[in-house]
Order: structure tokens, then sequence, then C-alpha cells
């Protein structure tokens, strides 16, 4: 094909070639995936991440406590995530058992941004790969053959989704605010539980809110999904990954340990329990010094490097027991196993999660385990709902502890979360974070094991080298 | 200013936002607090004509994505009305269709099609040591962006430049104590570059949606408004916290709150820097009037220039 610009240049010809997109858009931050794309798929890809804003170092030296607000600003999709883990690693180093109010507060402020973030995340990050929306900014320009194959009138009912999740979402934002203060980035979540007592009126007001959220989620959201499925069924088999989850669990449902969505590591098809001591995080190919590789975050340091040789990230890679693992709703709902919804039920024809199988590896799999998780959490909430008490104490006062460490597990919306604190002298010595999408858009580590999304890259059909609209859905697929 | 992309058919001339509507915007969304706060005749007019859609780059440097949050929940305008009817959102990293390439080539293309009349928003701090490595925003022809070369590219070519959120504004959290990127907020870069295009600072962690579509449509409308010292509008950053805090009278009578979810008393004594803070909270209420930080905790100043060291320790009081 000589003469021929690259681009235009067609892939079945066997010649590997090289697609950078940057930025990918439609995420939280800085992301590029570039992708080499062979006989019209993926056969390697490199996912970097391009900012970094130096939240360990900038967090050494300051009261402990106000870690819970400055780490919210990692995140301004689900501060809510960040300040429960930094509240639990609070509380293990303080020593504080939460009151039965403080928890549920705690989980109606996470639980509504959890409804929130997934509304969000789907509507308005994701489904554009899928659906047209009006012809004008921001929606255009897109790709010129966007691949968008749902027949006008789904199309349209998709966009009126769209315009209504983008209400639906703001009230579950003002239900996070009912208890939390204001969000994005709550006041209420603190170390010993939550600020504000909820009043009758407050879950009054929470549950009328709540009721138009569970409705759209049951009748529009989870139905679309699997609407989906039907015009992008190949979409069920791409995208695989490593096979491998790590979910830390979340929502907690007592002071022992038990929670709503379970904790479990899935490795090569088969289950493990949770021990932390196996995370390390490696740094070869992230701009980190060095010295810092396969360190465990309750020793771990964070000292850049962005001239490093080699190296293409500001993510580290962290890998349980030396392998990569994926976290997110998928993860989640592995290690939990619960029954479908009634949509999902019908539609798949199956009771159970797991009984989807292999399917669930794939770009509209993590769609489907999202749906299914925001209808489960929904349920949850109305639980929550009825345990919390108007008027009863949801906070317990605490003294800075002299020196003590602290770990909190939790999982955000878009998969396992872990802080880390390190006490000395009433301030904080060492404090790490080890995030979401840290786990699901590392680079190779120091094995030179591609990441989650890379890997989950691998075989991903890419047919017009000029539209590769199917590197965007994949990456989507995981809300990094 | 007509919009260069094809509009939809639904798609107005003109905007649908009502005086009425407009005035709870920028006078706060509980009824009838503070309309006397901000009646500009001019402005007022000026409406009545009606908006015309007005080209708008949003780009992102060191920040959370919570400014573009902040602007989903915006109430009256809403967000829907915001993309169709009252700005051209021309980008926006969170919401945008367009990605890569295609995505950077039309930043600059429009940018440089509406020179000079198009507002430049600025989400995030822009870190400015290791020449800018510390914030890449994308690639054009295999050669990376930062956002320091895209705020020197754009902003010059901008009729005016919104800084919003604290990190945009003063540095924020990027900026705080400890950090190594040398990130700044816009004024501070402007100055080290020369630029002069004028900047309107809208701090706040996040903004309120309000002071942004407020401060834009006050933009269109009868162009900057009136600043204070720290280049915030007046209108939404003149008052006290502490002197309009519903709490005061419970101050002035040394009622003071000793735990955090002591449901009264004033905050001052478990961290609250209400005193230290110029923002109309206190009236505006968050999410839909919902609630506000000092009623639900205490207030760490998020709007200031000084956060967050100057606010920090946050539950420990100012005094």
């Amino acid at each position: 094909m000589a003469g021929c610009k690259p681009q235009t240049e067609p892939a079945q010809a066997g010649k590997k070639i090289k697609i950078p997109i940057d930025p990918v858009t439609r995420i939280e931050g800085h992301l590029k995936a570039e992708v080499e794309v062979a006989g019209g798929r993926v056969v390697d890809a490199h996912v970097s991440g391009g900012m970094y804003r130096g939240f360990e170092q900038i967090l050494v030296g300051r009261d402990p406590r106000d870690a819970t607000q400055i780490t919210q600003r990692i995140c301004g999709v689900c501060p809510t995530a960040h300040a429960t883990a930094s509240a639990l690693a609070l509380d293990d180093a303080f020593g504080v058992e939460l009151t039965d109010n403080g928890r549920i507060a705690r989980n109606l402020i996470l639980g509504a941004n959890y409804l929130q973030s997934h509304i969000l995340h789907f509507y308005h990050l994701a489904a554009l790969d899928y659906v047209n929306g009006p012809d004008t900014a921001p929606f255009i320009p897109r790709y010129a053959k966007n691949d968008v194959r749902l027949p006008k009138e789904l199309n349209d009912v998709a966009v009126g989704q769209y315009l209504e999740a983008l209400e639906i979402r703001k009230i579950c934002h003002e239900m996070v605010a009912l208890l939390g203060g204001r969000m994005p980035h709550v006041q209420g979540i603190v170390v010993g539980g939550s600020t504000e007592i909820p009043t009758r009126e407050a879950l009054n007001a929470y549950a009328e809110r709540f009721k138009k959220v569970k409705q759209f989620v049951l009748e529009k959201y989870v139905p679309l999904v699997y609407l989906l499925a039907g015009p992008y069924g190949d979409l069920l088999k791409t995208g695989v990954g490593h096979k491998n989850l790590v979910s830390w669990g979340v929502f907690p449902l007592d002071n022992n340990g038990n929670t709503l969505l379970k904790p479990g590591v899935y490795t090569d098809g088969k289950d493990y329990a949770v021990d932390p001591a196996m995370i390390k995080e490696y740094v070869k190919y992230s701009w980190f010094e060095d010295s810092t590789t396969g360190l465990n975050p309750t020793e771990g340091k964070t000292l850049p490097n962005p001239n490093k040789p080699g190296a293409y990230s500001f993510i580290k890679a962290p890998r349980y027991n030396g392998k990569p693992h994926e976290g997110g709703p998928l993860a989640r709902m592995w290690a939990t196993n619960p029954e479908l919804s009634k949509t999902g039920r019908e539609k798949l024809g199956v009771t159970n999660l797991r009984d989807i199988g292999d399917a669930c590896f794939s770009i509209l799999g993590r769609h489907v385990a999202r749906a299914e998780e925001t209808a489960l959490v929904a349920m949850a909430v109305e639980e929550w709902l009825s345990q919390a008490q108007p008027g009863k104490e949801t906070f317990v006062p605490a003294d800075i502890p002299q020196s003590a460490e602290g770990l909190g597990m939790t999982e955000a919306p878009r998969g396992a979360l872990l802080h880390y604190i390190d006490i000395k002298d009433q301030k904080i010595a060492n404090y790490q974070v080890t995030s979401a999408t840290i786990w699901n858009a590392n680079p190779r580590d120091d094995m030179g094991q591609r990441g989650p999304i890379e890997e989950a890259l691998i075989g991903v059909p890419v047919p017009d080298v000029d539209n590769p609209v199917n590197v965007g859905r994949l990456i989507r697929s995981f809300d990094p | 200013m007509k919009d260069k992309q094809v509009l939809p058919d639904v798609q107005p001339k003109k905007s649908g936002i009502s005086r009425r509507n407009f005035l709870k915007t920028v006078t706060g969304t509980a009824a009838g607090i503070g309309i006397s706060q901000m009646f500009n005749p001019a402005l007022i007019q000026a409406l009545e004509k009606g908006l015309e859609r007005h080209p708008v780059l949003w780009i992102q440097g060191q920040g959370c994505t919570g400014c573009s949050v902040t602007l989903l929940n915006s109430v009256d305008p809403s967000i829907a009305d915001i993309l169709l009817k009252v700005i051209s959102l021309q980008f926006i990293p969170t919401v945008s269709v367009c990605e890569g390439e295609m995505a950077m080539k039309h930043v600059y293309e429009v940018a440089k099609e509406y020179q000079g009349r198009f507002s430049l928003v600025v989400e995030g701090a822009i870190p400015v040591a290791e020449n800018g490595k510390y914030c890449i925003v994308g690639e054009i022809d295999h050669k990376e962006i930062t956002m320091v070369d895209m705020v020197q590219e754009l902003a010059p070519m901008a009729g005016s430049v919104l800084a919003v959120g604290t990190c945009a504004a003063y540095g924020g959290i990027p900026a705080a104590k400890g950090n190594v990127t040398g990130a700044t907020g816009v004024n501070d870069f402007f100055l080290s570059k020369n630029i002069s295009t004028p900047v309107v600072n809208i701090p706040g962690c996040p903004p309120h949606p309000d002071w942004i579509v407020g401060s834009i449509v006050h933009l269109l409308e009868s162009g900057i408004p009136e600043l204070d010292y720290d280049g915030r509008p007046k209108l939404f950053y003149g008052n006290n916290i502490h002197d309009n805090c519903p709490r005061l009278d419970d101050y002035d009578e040394a009622f003071m709150a000793m735990s955090l979810s002591d449901p009264q008393g004033c905050r001052m004594d478990v961290g609250c820097k209400g005193p230290d803070t110029y923002a109309d909270c206190y009236k505006r209420k968050w999410n839909s009037g919902m609630n506000w930080c000092v009623n639900n905790a205490v207030c760490i100043g998020c709007v200031e220039a000084g956060f967050p060291d100057a606010m920090s320790p946050f539950y420990e009081p100012a005094y």
C-alpha cells in the first residue's frame, strides 16, 4: 500500500497501525489510550494517566481529620467514596465504633451518590457511544461512522432518557445534600460517623426524592441497558480482560464487617478472601521513582519522577498476589452474586449474576453488572431509610491519637478504594490512596503484565481505524 | 453570534429563560431572598431581548471534575437548557462526544473561528513545574499538549476567561503546601505570561452552579461583573458568611455548638471558618436549596484564595 497515508491504510493489510486517543473524554480525569491494530483488531494497548496532583505529599503534616475533606477532591464524581474510605481509616486509627444511626446515615449519603454516579456514567458518559445525541455541540463533532445501530424511535427514547437522567442525577445529589450538607464534596462524613442527626423532615424529603430515582432506575435505566444487548449483542463477547476481580466490600450492615456488597477476590477462576497484605504497587512504567516499586500501601511511598525514561503514566500498577485485577460493579456483583432484577431474570432467563457466566466479562457485561448493582443499591437504600432513626445520635467524638495507623477499605462506584493513614505526633506522617481507577487504568507492572483496561482492549474489533468506536466503548465500560 | 454548527429544528434562536427565572438564579433560588441585592435594569432589558448562544470552551487542568459536576446541578436554568439554549458549549471533556485528536482540533478550530468572541472556562489548576508535564490534556499529530500549552495558546484568543473553582482561581488543593507540581491559578499564570484577557474568578470547591451560570449570563448581557479584591463577582461573594449566618444570634449569646452533630449553636468552636469566608451560601443553600455546610457541619472556607492551607485545620477554631 505504498503511497497511502497510514491513517487510511486498511487494518486488514496485516500491518500494525497505532491509534492514539488523547484525550479519552467522558471520563473523570485525564486519560490517553494508544492501541495497535492489526487485522481489524486491537493487538496491543497502552493506557496512560496524564495528571498528577500529589495528594499524598499535600496531606503530610496536616491534622488527620482534614484528610476526609482533602481526599474528596481526588474525584468530584465520587467524593463520598473518598470521604468514606478516609473516615474508615480514621475510625480505625482513632479506635471509634459508630452508632447504628451514624452507620446508616453514611450508607444513605454514599448510597445516594452510588445511584447518581451509575446513572451519570451510563447516560452521560457512556451512552453516547451507542446513541446519537442532538446535532449540536457538545454532541458534535463525533465520529463520521460511529456505528450507532439503534432505530430512530429507540434512539429518540434514549435521548429523552439522557435528558431525564440529568434531572434524576441532580435529585440524587439533593438526597446526598440532605444528610451530607452539599454535593459535590460533602461535609457530613467525618471520623466517628456523620455530622447531621437526621430529622423526620429530612428523611421524608430524602424518601420523596428517592421514590422518583428508584422508579427511573427500575423502569428506564435497567431496561435500556438490556435493550442495547439486542443491536449490540456482539459487545457481550468483546473485552474480556484478565478475568481477575477485586472487591473490598461496601455498605456496612452492622459493626461486625458484614456488607451489602461483599468483599472477595477472584483470581484465575477461583474465589479468595481479601487479604490487604497481598496488595503491592509497581511503578516500573509509571512516572514515579523506581526505588518505591513493589510496596504494600501501608509502607507506600509516592515520589513522582515525570521524566523517567520508559514510563508512560502517572498511575501506579497495583497488583493483588502479583496479578492485575479489575475493580468495579462487575467485581462487586461477582463477589456478591445476588439475584438479578426482574427485568434481568426475564431478559436473560437466569437467576443470579454468576449464572450469566462469561458474558459478564465484556463491554456490555460491565454495563449490565452496573445497572443491576444500581437496582440492588436502590433496594438497600429503601431498607436503610426505614432503619434510620430521627433525632438519634450519628456522631461519636474521639481525640486524635498521638500515634496510630488506620486502614480504610471500601468501594467507590468505579471500584475498590483503599486509604491508609499513619499518624505521628497527632499529625499525618504518611497517607496513601489506592483508588478505583488505579486498579483499572494502570500501565504495565514490573513483570510486564498489562493493566486491566489494557488487557481488555486486546481483541477489540476496530474494523475502521479512522473511527475506533469500540476502543472508547471498552474503556468507558470500566467507568475510569 | 451564530453557532457555526447546524442546529436541530427544535433549537430556539432565543433563550427560553424568563426574567423571573434569571432573577432567581442571580439572587438566590429561595423565593424572595436577596432580590434587592441585584437588580440591574440594563441587564433585565437585555435579557428580555433574549440570549444568543455564545461559544464556550471548557478545559480541565489539575482538577477533580467537581466543577463540571456542580454545573450539572444547575436548577434554573436547568443544565439541559444551558446546553441547548443558553450557551454553545463547544467543548467540555466530561460531556463532549468527540475524543482524541478530533476533540483537540475542534477546540483550536473553534478558538480561531470565534477569536475574541468566545469564553474560555478553565477548571483545575495549571501545573507549571517540569514544563507542564504534570498535566497532559491531549495530543495532536503525536505531539502531547500540556495544560500550560493549551491555556497559553487559547487564553489570548478568548474574549474572556472564567476561572471556575478554587483550583483555577487560586491554585486550590493542588497548590497546597507540599505540592511539587507548581500548581497555579489563572490570574497568576496570566501575570507570568503577560496574558491580558479579562478573568472572572468563580471560586468554590466546588462553586455553586448559580455562581457559574449567573456569571456567564452577566458576562454575556452586560459584561464583566463588578469584582472584589480577589477577582470574584461581588454579586455572589460580597457578604461574609458569619455576619449573615442564621446562627449569628447564637454566637452573640455565646451559645456554642460543642460537637459536630450538635443541632444548635454557633459552629465556631468546632472549626467553622464562616468569619473568614465571603459567599452567599447562607441564603442560596446548596443542591436546589436542600442544605448548606454550616447547617450540616462547618464552613471550611472553600471559596477563599487561601484555601485549603489558611483554613486548615478544618475542625479547630480559627482564633
